[in-house]
């Protein structure tokens, strides 16, 4: 029986306990990834982070959390209320509703009834949860925007350039999947990868994703959006106690339904790894649990590495890179495989595959020699023309050690200054 | 392209940086629980000493609180009496106040100090909740009474001057110094 069948028999009571269970394991998964965010990066630094608010300061997040509650709660007089007050509740709710489609587990046994621990299943699940993820982008302009002052605007202005743009490229890497899948529907993604993770055979694609989920959630290296140095706090600049509370849940339960996401579409979802198949089975199929639990974590950690290690990128490199090379690559894979896939399906002999492998391989290198040949000759060839001078001191131009047309002709200075003197 | 290629290997040895510094160890003293012990020389609190028979070593010259750049000192000096001896030759500190808002702990006190009777000790800890408390009294700056010192004011040691205490000749106290009651 399909997913999407089993989960048609699900009754209403059971869908309410799968959802609360979902919106537990979202806050649960917050709370711990704060925590283990602190405690990993600062490790990075030979720090060791939180350790005083419970055991091995597990508590933290919560604690946190409850000294958030309780902090004044402004709201500038320049702000649009209504919207300043909207924003960051659609911000924390679009962020759960991805998860809706993300299953958890196999055929489980919960209450009686079999089914899947996975709320809902979409002939277009994977289309459903970048349109949430869009929706999402919303709370992000408005906040900026409603606030009423210049940081937030600029910094939504940012974040939502920078979501919307990775959200292309991310969308496309995608693709690739659906090709080899033949479905959107996020159980049958996960079935078609019994056999081969797609992070294997689509190793373009899953590059590709793992870079635009990070500036999809605007994490560090691409936290420009958040830019302390530049932008104050970014959009949530004027927000504080529980609306600031709530884009902080929305940027790790983001966090997580990436990682999730990623974890389902290119990792084989709940599956356990290769070579340990037979633990799918345990506890009834619960065990399976376990598996995609320690990929999203591992994704996570990810996350923190990146952080850790990398600074952040200039918006200029960000935009170039997203526009430059993440969608133009995708689109040339997707092009590349599409046609594989064509050729497979129409049975065309192996030797035309081979053929058609052999000259793709062949026409990269050929196009990447050219281009650095190019780019070598432009360095030779970039010697700077003779211009002009212009009458007021200029700065030095790159490469330029001297700035020969600043020394002042002396005597035209004293005829100057004597005329001027009469 | 090669070049490239070098820069990128070279970024992702940065990745191995930080994956390895997680498993070293970490620099944190978990301080209320752990206290490391500060450098020999640290400069902390301040102590007035005393000689070895108990009498206080501060003359109340005030060249303590002439040099500090903080004007953090501020002391009150008085005359000594046959009946109530508080340091060896004229005079003593009757008021000594540090106030610990306003030092910076540069030691030109120690410095300017003629009789050794300023010196600092290793003692960091100098946080309150009030202001008033951090203005430390001459009671809370005296060293304590060691071994073989008598609280004064007493006389000094049986057939000595001045000379002799500040000559480092006084190695303990006599019995006759000590008052009708301590005896």
């Amino acid at each position: 029986m399909s997913t999407a069948a089993l989960l048609g028999q699900d009754p209403g009571w059971l869908i309410l306990v799968k959802g609360l269970l979902i919106f537990v394991f979202c806050v649960v998964c917050t709370l711990m990834a704060v925590w283990g965010e602190r405690r990993i990066v600062a490790r990075m630094q030979m720090r060791l982070g939180p350790n005083r608010v419970g055991k091995f300061g597990l508590l933290q997040a919560l604690a946190d959390g409850v000294k958030l509650a309780l902090k004044e709660d402004l709201i500038p007089a320049a702000a649009d209320k209504v919207v300043f007050i909207i924003a960051p509740i659609i911000s924390a709710t679009t962020c759960f509703m991805a998860f809706a489609v993300i299953p958890f587990t196999g055929t489980v046994t919960l209450f009686g009834h079999k089914t899947a621990m996975q709320l809902t299943d979409l002939p277009v699940s994977v289309l459903y949860i970048l349109a949430i993820a869009s929706i999402g982008v919303y709370g992000i302009v408005l906040a900026g925007w409603s606030s009423g002052s210049t940081y937030p605007l600029l910094g939504g202005l940012r974040s939502s350039a920078q979501v919307i743009s990775y959200e292309v490229a991310m969308g496309l890497s995608l693709v690739a999947v659906f090709i080899y899948s033949g479905s959107m529907s996020t159980s049958e993604i996960v079935a078609a990868q019994h056999k081969w993770w797609f992070s294997v055979i689509l190793f373009p694609s899953f590059v590709i994703y793992v870079i635009s989920m990070v500036g999809e959630t605007n994490r560090a290296p691409f936290d420009l959006a958040e830019a302390e140095g530049e932008l104050v706090g970014g959009f949530h600049t004027e927000y504080s106690s529980l609306k600031f509370a709530l884009f902080f849940l929305a940027e790790y339960v983001n966090i997580v339904a990436v990682s999730a996401l990623a974890t389902t579409l290119f990792m084989g979802g709940y599956h356990a790894l290769p070579g340990l198949t037979f633990t799918e089975g345990w506890l009834g199929g619960w065990f399976t649990l376990f598996w995609f639990i320690a990929k999203v974590v591992s994704f996570f950690f990810l996350f923190v590495w990146l952080r850790g290690t990398l600074p952040r990128l200039r918006y200029d490199q960000f935009m170039k890179f997203g526009w430059k090379v993440l969608i133009p690559t995708s689109l040339v894979w997707i092009l590349i495989l599409a046609t594989l896939r064509v050729m497979s399906q129409r049975a065309v002999s192996r030797i035309i595959v081979m053929g058609f492998s052999v000259g793709v391989v062949l026409l990269v290198v050929l196009i990447t020699t050219m281009y650095d040949r190019t780019t070598a000759k432009a360095k030779a060839a970039a010697v700077l023309p003779d211009l002009p001078l212009p009458s007021f001191p200029i700065p030095a131009l790159p490469g330029q050690l001297t700035v020969n047309h600043l020394t002042i002709d002396q005597t035209q200075v004293v005829t100057e200054l004597e005329n001027h003197n009469g | 392209m090669a070049d490239e290629a070098k820069s990128f290997s070279q970024q992702l040895l940065g990745f191995w940086v930080t994956f390895a510094t997680m498993f070293k160890k970490v620099n944190t003293v978990q301080y209320p629980e752990v206290k490391e012990p500060t450098a020999e020389r640290f400069h902390g609190r301040h102590q007035l000493n005393r000689y070895e028979d108990g009498l206080e070593k501060c003359i109340g010259c005030e060249l303590c609180a002439w040099a500090c750049p903080a004007d953090a000192i501020y002391v009150e000096g008085a005359d000594n009496t046959e009946e109530e001896r508080f340091s060896p030759g004229e005079r003593f500190g009757q008021v000594y106040q540090i106030n610990y808002l306003r030092c910076v702990f540069c030691g030109l006190c120690i410095e300017a100090c003629p009789t050794r009777a300023l010196t600092m000790t290793n003692e960091y800890e100098l946080a309150d909740d009030e202001r008033s408390k951090l203005i430390f009294e001459k009671d809370d700056l005296l060293a304590p009474l060691r071994q073989g010192m008598i609280a004064p004011p007493h006389p000094m040691y049986p057939d000595s001057s001045h000379l002799n205490y500040y000559k480092g000749e006084i190695t303990g106290s006599h019995p006759s110094q000590a008052k009708e009651e301590q005896k």
